[in-house]
């Protein structure tokens, strides 16, 4: 060296160059969490929190083998905010993964931040159909089921029951489109109605006076959270439970709308992925400390969270906690080596789940409430999605 | 379409024009004779709403919950007149549209604070089922109660207004308030009222749309915006125009979400009249505002000239 000072600047420069680099070199998990937590459909949020926050707390607070930190906050039902919140977490807090959206048009607006920063998404619940195709993404893993899934199994399910006619109603958004399109999939007969109706609206008077001039067989609904509840309540009220078969997706029939809506939800069929009477070992116990921890019986929205987790500490565990490494990471997180609680689990080359659909029907739990309960026989198996060969990603 | 639906149809528009009259009336009321623009009128019914739900569930019986909401939100209106409201009269438009605007957050924080982010409401239980108006048109039992108590309230402000002496000194106050003031009214006492029974009908509208709609923080904003459309339809200051503003609304929204919907499919494809239709019916409402206020500016109905 020329000289001390030479030397002194050089050692600052190396010193300051090193303190730059990421600081949480794999010492601890880092999840990004962003979900509807107020609101009338922050039910969902809540319970898929719930569940993700479980899985972690019968881990020891760790995923994989690692400590875990889950920064959690709410989305309000606004894409803006969610947006920001996205921005705030993977910025400022580092995070290694973001998760939690519900809502489509929420995570669409949102999931940007996270692709173009090269974060993962996991997400556990919204999984939209353009996602499953030509906008797939190395980076996104949805562990629910796609958008379209539990439609094509009711659409399904219509057909063995010989349904002819049948009104349809979601709302006007991403997931809207893709839950009746899927339903016209799969059925067979004719579809009298197709109702588009405004997000987050909650008033159906209108709509139900339109089924009822159009006397459809079976009325289908896409309308979860909050929509849900009000559309049951009121097609009750204006008397058309008695006439016409109201067929559900699983996201309008679990507990977060028995609950509210009571005794008129007993006897109604609607399909899902997964049911708190699964036997499979692992839901075995995630019912019962999902039980214990929060005094109520999970919904599908909280086996989601609860196996997005999972699915996150497998990938940390076989990647034997070296994060930095991400394309170990998506190469372990598509392996999805874990037990989830659905039972045996699968991702297609678009990194969205493979899988059997169920259909169940609502009855007493034996303790004067009302749970779901399966049939054993999938209606839908080894099911994946018709966008799979739009997607670039192959294998 | 059959004569059933649209009569259907039809009582579902009145009984959303006649709740949204609750709502535009006691802001028509305040903007007219107070000249002041109140943002946190839809505070005033999210806490109407929170406020029954809340008593409904003390007390187990839904009208002692809704008329002790009422008092109770009388009461706090009246309050919030006399403490803050007040001290903006004096003040430009803007100074109260920032003040009131800050009074909804406040609220709503407030609100979240004491109750919670939303409190479950139903329906009294013996009218949770339709009733047979006519053969074949069976309408949810709630709904007529609501639109009996609709049409009760309109009629009582209609006598209020236009025969006591308080509905004379009202109008005054809205027509020309300077003139009032100076013919020697009370003019402090008469704004603290009109706010108060400005309050009474938002907890009224409140009290029993909660059923309907979710009793949760926030559901203030967007009714809010719908009762302004009223009001600019129908002229500031006017309780006339505001009925037959709110009744247009009612009618147009219920139209622009179903007869829109047959007419479309008449001509489109199925996809297209799918689409098209909620979008037109979003913004139906405000078309016809901005045609009322291209052919008439004032409002249909105004109160001052």
């Amino acid at each position: 060296m020329k000289s001390p000072t030479v030397a002194a600047a050089v050692a600052a420069l190396l010193a300051g160059w090193l303190g730059v680099l990421p600081a949480h070199a794999a010492d601890k998990v880092k999840v990004g969490f962003v979900s509807t937590l107020s609101g009338p459909s922050s039910a969902l949020g809540v319970d898929i929190r719930d569940g993700f926050l479980l899985a972690v707390k019968l881990n020891g607070g760790k995923l994989g083998n690692l400590p875990a930190e889950v920064l959690v906050s709410d989305d309000q039902f606004k894409p803006d905010v969610a947006k920001q919140l996205f921005e705030k977490n993977i910025k400022r807090d580092k995070v290694d993964f973001m998760t939690g959206v519900v809502f489509s048009n929420i995570m669409l607006a949102a999931l940007p931040e996270a692709l173009d920063a090269g974060t993962i998404y996991i997400s556990p619940n919204a999984a939209p159909s353009s996602m499953a195709g030509k906008d797939c993404n190395p980076l996104f893993f949805a562990v629910s089921w796609p958008n379209d899934a539990y439609h094509e199994a009711a659409g399904q399910y219509a057909n063995t029951r010989d349904l002819k006619s049948v009104y349809l109603v979601a709302p006007n958004y991403q997931a809207g489109k893709d839950s009746l399109a899927g339903f016209k999939r799969t059925f067979k007969g004719q579809v009298v109605g197709e109702n588009y109706t405004k997000l987050g609206q909650l008033d159906y008077a209108a709509e139900l006076a339109e089924i009822r001039a159009a006397r459809p067989q079976a009325v289908y609904i896409f309308l979860p959270g909050g929509m849900g509840i009000n559309f049951i309540k009121q097609y009750v009220g204006a008397g058309l439970g008695k006439d016409t078969t109201l067929l559900l997706p699983g996201f309008s029939a679990d507990q977060d709308v028995i609950n509210p809506v009571g005794a008129a939800m007993a006897g109604l069929f609607n399909t899902a992925h997964w049911s708190p009477d699964f036997t499979n070992l692992a839901n075995v116990k995630f019912v019962a400390e999902f039980q214990k921890e929060y005094k109520r019986v999970p919904t599908l929205y909280a086996s989601q969270g609860y196996d997005a987790a999972l699915l996150i500490d497998a990938a940390v565990r076989d990647t034997k906690g070296k994060l930095e490494d991400q394309a170990a990471v998506k190469k372990a997180l598509k392996a999805a080596r874990f037990e989830s609680v659905r039972g045996p689990f699968k991702f297609n080359t678009n990194q969205y789940p493979i899988q059997n659909y169920y259909v169940r029907t609502i009855g007493n739990d034996g303790k004067g409430g009302l749970v779901n309960k399966s049939f054993n026989e999938p209606i839908l198996k080894n099911h994946g999605d018709a966008y799979v060969q739009s997607c670039a990603m192959k294998g | 379409m059959s004569g059933l639906l649209l009569l259907e149809q039809a009582l579902n528009g009145l009984q959303f024009g006649l709740m949204l009259f609750l709502l535009a009336a006691g802001l028509t009321l305040v903007f007219g004779v107070m000249d002041m623009i109140n943002l946190a009128h839809g505070s005033l019914y999210m806490v109407g709403a929170f406020l029954a739900a809340w008593l409904v569930a003390l007390t187990g019986s839904f009208v002692l919950g809704a008329i002790g909401a009422v008092i109770l939100t009388a009461l706090f209106g009246m309050a919030l007149e006399v403490v803050l409201l007040r001290t903006l009269y004096a003040r430009d438009h803007l100074s109260q549209v920032l003040a009131t605007y800050a009074l909804i957050l406040i609220l709503n924080e407030g609100v979240k604070m004491i109750f919670g982010n939303d409190l479950p409401l139903s329906a009294p239980a013996a009218l949770a089922g339709p009733v047979e108006l006519l053969p074949g048109l069976m309408y949810p039992a709630y709904r007529l109660l609501i639109l009996g108590v609709g049409l009760a309230i309109a009629l009582l402000l209609w006598l209020l207004v236009q025969k006591t002496r308080l509905g004379a000194l009202v109008r005054a106050g809205a027509s020309n308030r300077t003139m009032a003031t100076a013919m020697g009214t009370n003019i402090t006492r008469l704004f603290t009222l009109v706010f108060g029974v400005g309050a009474a009908l938002c907890a009224v509208a409140g009290a029993l749309l909660g059923p309907l709609l979710a009793v949760q923080v926030g559901m203030g904003e967007n009714i809010l915006i719908l009762a302004f459309v009223v009001i600019v339809i129908g002229g500031i200051g006017s309780i006339r125009g505001a009925l037959v503003g709110a009744l247009l609304v009612g009618a147009i929204d219920t139209l622009g979400r179903t007869v829109l919907q047959h007419v479309l499919r008449e001509f489109l494809p199925p996809q297209w009249a799918s689409a098209a239709g909620p979008a037109f019916a979003s913004v139906a409402v405000y078309v016809f505002m901005a045609a009322v206020l291209a052919l008439k500016p004032q409002g249909l109905f105004p109160a001052r000239g």
